[in-house]
């Protein structure tokens, strides 16, 4: 197996991994979490494996990796022989990808965080949650904005890279804590482009693209 | 409120026993009205409305909370206490839809292909066979036998694909239980519910728990096999207009396959269990 991943199915932050490994073609081994009800990722037995109290948690090459842009750097470094995902070769390329692998993280703390409080009654502050989420989407939609001026539907060049990936899962489920896409056209869009790769695996809350077609016609 | 007073007078899931600690206090609200659970001795949790103490009993692994001093006995699950099973209380997801919407999704098949794709059912399996839909009047419950589906995964314990038997029971206006072929133990069935506590009319908090026969799976892959599938109805139904279910034909027609749910429809209006419902009957 090329890595092992401390998952959980409803997690924004595992589905990145799953998502990108399938993209890849990659295998791997999945170890499932009770994150809800049980709270195992706080428990002693992932304790020992790492501290950070977060899913998901990658074994790779000896590595204890614990943030996934680490996770999606490793993967693209060492499975994506055309350096599309992750161009190492190009400093700007790299660096707006950096930026937005940063911005990815933002979007856990909003949307992710309301997420959890709507879906699974955590106790946040959602309203601050909500505010925070609502001023991700409107960076977000700008970018893309600027972006398709510049004939591109990708956040950073011409490609996807792991900047799409990082982004796209609380992007996509800002539904699910209430903010609906309807206000994002450009979003809405790259949502489209994402869930149109060729590889492209589902996470409950977001649909495959004929099925969206399906229950929207149904609504 | 239509229904409100008949509501009352059931019991209601409001936290998975044991899961507050001693002087832990959590509110939550039930039909409307706010209440609070307090952590005690030994596991124990105690629910408040204002000055009342409510009654309160464990069962299912659920904690079951009551406005009525003389409410409707809570249902029975025999199979559940069934020795060999494994008793898996799935946690609380909440969704903006109508207790009633949710009992009534979980009791309709011919979704599966489309919401659960390649896990419940899958195309071009979707037709529904006719089954045999009816109102037990000694237990004034809805009840559907010999349906049977096709499903590419029907548990985490299943291996392939399998034509899966289902029983559906709707034992109270917002239980609703289904037993399914068990693939480790073909003699047996799974028994999988979806408890609902109504936090108003229009949202309600769900707690799917189960009694499985299955020795290979860790609760971690259970319960999280569980979410995926509950999760994935959760978009479906938030999206559903509108939030109340609605009771007349006319409102809104559903298919051929749903005779469970044209059932349930009938049977919560001639029990008068309109709380979460839309009616143009007064
Ligand atoms: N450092 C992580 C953050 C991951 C994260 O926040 N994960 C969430 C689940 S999606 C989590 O484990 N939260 C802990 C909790 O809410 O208790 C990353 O971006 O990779
Ligand atoms: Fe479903």
């Amino acid at each position: 197996m090329s890595f092992r991943l401390y998952n959980y199915v409803l997690s924004g932050n595992c589905y990145k991994v799953r998502l990108f490994a399938s993209l890849l073609g990659v295998s791997y081994e999945s170890i499932a979490v009770d994150f809800h009800p049980g709270q195992e990722h706080k428990g002693e037995k992932l304790l020992q494996i790492s501290p950070a109290e977060t899913l998901p948690i990658m074994l790779a090459d000896d590595m204890v990796l614990t943030e996934t842009s680490a996770m999606l750097g490793w993967m693209a470094s060492k499975f994506d022989a055309g350096k599309n995902w992750w161009p190492v070769n190009e400093p700007t390329k790299i660096t707006l990808i950096i930026q937005w692998l940063g911005f990815a993280s933002d979007l856990t703390l909003t949307i992710g965080e309301a997420r959890l409080h709507s879906m699974l009654n955590r106790d946040v502050d959602v309203d601050r949650a909500l505010a925070g989420g609502k001023r991700a989407l409107r960076l977000l939609e700008a970018r893309l904005t600027e972006q398709s001026l510049r004939g591109s539907q990708w956040l950073v060049g011409e490609n996807p890279t792991i900047a799409d990936i990082a982004c796209f899962p609380y992007a996509a489920l800002a539904p699910d804590a209430g903010l609906e896409h309807d206000d994002y056209p450009v979003i809405r869009n790259w949502l489209y482009a994402i869930r149109s790769l060729d590889g492209f695996v589902t996470m409950p809350g977001i649909h495959e693209v004929h099925k969206l077609r399906d229950t929207e016609n149904t609504l | 409120m239509l229904g409100l007073e008949r509501a009352k007078d059931d019991w209601y899931p409001v936290a998975i026993a044991g899961s507050m600690g001693e002087c832990e206090s959590h509110t939550t609200r039930l039909l409307g009205f706010e209440i609070t659970l307090h952590g005690g001795k030994n596991g124990a949790i105690s629910v408040n409305f204002g000055e009342t103490d409510l009654a309160v009993q464990v069962k299912f692994d659920h904690v079951w909370t009551t406005f009525c001093d003389n409410p409707r006995p809570l249902f029975d699950i025999p199979e559940g206490d069934e020795p060999g099973r494994v008793r898996v209380p799935c946690g609380v997801v909440r969704v903006k839809c109508s207790p009633l919407r949710a009992v009534e999704n979980f009791l309709d098949i011919a979704h599966f292909p489309f919401v659960h794709t390649d896990i419940l059912g899958a195309e071009p399996h979707t037709e529904v066979a006719p089954y045999d839909v009816k109102i037990d009047e000694s237990k004034n419950e809805v009840i559907a036998t010999k349906v049977k589906f096709f499903q590419p995964q029907a548990a985490k314990s299943a291996g392939d694909g399998i034509v899966t038997d289902y029983v559906y029971r709707v034992a109270a206006p917002m239980v609703s239980i289904l037993y399914k072929t068990c693939p480790p133990k073909p003699e047996a069935q799974d028994v999988i519910t979806l408890f609902v506590q109504p936090l108003d009319e229009e949202t309600c908090d769900v707690w799917p728990w189960m009694a499985l026969y299955d020795y290979e799976n860790s609760m971690a892959d259970m319960i999280s096999f569980q979410q995926m599938i509950f999760v994935q109805d959760r978009s479906i139904l938030e999206n559903q207009i509108p939030r109340k279910l609605p009771l007349d034909p006319r409102m809104e027609i559903p298919t051929r396959a749903d005779m469970t749910s044209i059932a349930y429809r009938r049977w919560l209006k001639r029990s008068g269990a309109l709380y979460g419902a839309l009616t143009e009957a007064v």
